[in-house]
């Protein structure tokens, strides 16, 4: 209980010394965690608008699959990624292991199936919906993916968020292909898991509540967008 | 280069789902100029046969022969459901969408859809979000976005049906106004009333089958079956 008032004290303390380590790990989180989303958005939201409008022979097995793929530990996917990126490995060449792209690259495969599963559901029960009318209006393939992305914005952000909130708290597959480096590829969540490894629990839980404020302002933030359109909008 | 579509010829045509014939065969010419009315009881087939017209449903049979090459036949027409499908957009988007997708230019488009806004007496709601407008306005939105591109031919299947008497009334305006611009009118209706306001001729539909096709003045003077005599009495019908 003590460590838990002395962590909320010191992440205070920390934040408002403007702790110049501190933000340098909040902001490469961020940027790690956000770079993967928007590509792994781009990447399962037209996948889950695609499964969603086409029927063909293996599609349910396909979305088995994507549901699987949600619960793929990410230490394995770290495994992986670290055994392609390993000097011996495939994209060996590229030398990308230890940096901040391997991180993202780690963390786009992770949320990537959970984006396009929840993207899918989304998009699937609005093609229900609209089926008969982009039928009947005589729209293309493209045509009905692009209206349903768009029309489903609201859910599809959810799907983003989702993903930003399973990579911002993940650690075990970047702390494999990126090595908690300071000043170079360490975050929130390898800090501390490294400073809990060290016994400074009060620093690492002042780091955690730092995580926990970043995911819900980013939450609150996107939502207050989403709102505003709302209001003028909808 | 756009065709004239009609008339469509319709010969020995089936729809089935999963084996089972929901209607068929299906004989009848479709003439280039008319306001056709579709009757009959209810689970006679009116909806699936206005679905297989417009092509929603293929036939597991026979064939559709229209006029026209394939595609005009597919920009020159429009569906209007018995529950309208409303784009989770603005009443005026609604109403742009389609003249989009055909590649007309948004300030143009947006012109064009203020035209028919004001038509339809939606000036006010123009901006809301189309699910919040209320049955008839829903309603006459989708007429509105079904007539914005012009087609030949429009399918209504009970437009009317869950709508009170000011709505429906202003939906027959918009109709007959179609009707009087030449655009060829195909509506399913279980309203008598409503088949004699506003129909030239009559296709009678009875479990499954085109029973009967008359002129809408002699089909409810004189109908010439049993099924649509007892039908216009108000008969239970199987
Ligand atoms: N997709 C479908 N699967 C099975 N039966 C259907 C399907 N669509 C329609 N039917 C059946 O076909 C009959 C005709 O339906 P419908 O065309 O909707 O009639 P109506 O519009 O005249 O009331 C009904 O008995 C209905 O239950
Ligand atoms: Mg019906």
């Amino acid at each position: 209980m003590n460590d838990i008032v002395e962590g909320m004290l010191s992440a205070f303390r920390l934040i408002f010394s403007l702790d110049a380590d501190l933000f340098e790990i909040i902001l490469l989180s961020l940027q790690v965690t956000l770079t993967a989303v928007v590509i792994a958005s781009i990447i399962g939201m037209p996948m889950g608008a695609w499964l969603a409008v086409n029927r063909f022979r293996f599609r349910r097995l396909t979305i088995a699959i994507l549901n699987a793929l949600m619960g793929l530990p990410p230490v394995v996917v770290g495994l992986i990624v670290y055994i392609m990126l390993s000097r011996s490995g495939p994209f060996g060449v590229l030398n990308l292991l230890f940096t901040p792209t391997a991180m993202v690259i780690a963390q786009v495969i992770i949320i990537t199936p959970l984006i396009a599963s929840i993207s899918h559901q989304a998009i699937r029960d609005l093609w229900a919906d609209y089926h008969d009318l982009l039928i009947s209006l005589n729209t293309t393939k493209r045509q009905r993916i692009l209206t349903l992305i768009k029309d489903a914005r609201r859910s599809l952000l959810t799907a983003s968020l989702a993903g930003f909130g399973r990579a911002i708290g993940e650690v075990g597959a970047i702390m494999i292909v990126g090595g908690n480096i300071d000043h170079l590829t360490r975050v929130l969540t390898t800090a501390i898991a490294l400073e809990t490894g060290k016994g400074e629990f009060a620093f690492a839980l002042a780091l955690g509540f730092v995580l926990i404020a970043l995911a819900i302002i980013v939450n609150l933030a996107i939502h207050s967008i989403s709102k505003t359109e709302r209001a003028s909008n909808w | 280069m756009v065709d004239k579509i009609l008339p469509l010829n319709v010969k020995n045509a089936f729809v089935k789902k999963r084996g089972k014939r929901i209607i068929g065969p299906i004989d009848v010419q479709l003439s280039t100029k008319g306001f056709t009315m579709v009757m009959g009881p209810n689970g006679s087939g009116k909806t699936t046969l206005l679905r297989l017209l417009h092509g929603l449903e293929n036939p597991r049979e026979g064939k559709l022969k229209w006029n026209g090459n394939i595609e005009s036949v597919r920009l020159e027409q429009s569906f209007v459901f018995q529950t309208p499908i409303m784009l989770r957009r603005t009443a005026i988007e609604n109403i742009i969408y389609p003249l989009k997708l055909r590649g007309i230019p948004n300030d143009i488009a947006t012109k064009i859809a203020n035209e028919w806004i004001s038509k339809i007496n939606l000036e006010n709601s123009s901006n809301v979000n189309a699910r919040f407008l209320s049955g008839g306005e829903k309603q006459k939105l989708a007429i509105a976005r079904a007539l914005t591109t012009k087609p030949q031919l429009l399918f209504l299947d009970e437009p009317t049906a869950n709508l009170d008497g000011s709505a429906t009334k202003e939906i027959e305006k918009l109709l007959q106004e179609a009707h009087k611009a030449g655009t060829r009118l195909i509506m399913t209706t279980h309203d008598m009333g409503q088949g004699k306001r506003l129909a030239d001729d009559i296709i009678f539909l009875y479990r499954g089958t085109i029973h009967e096709t008359a002129k809408a003045i002699s089909f409810f003077k004189y109908p010439a079956t049993q099924e649509a005599q007892a039908f216009l009495n108000g008969d239970i019908l199987e």
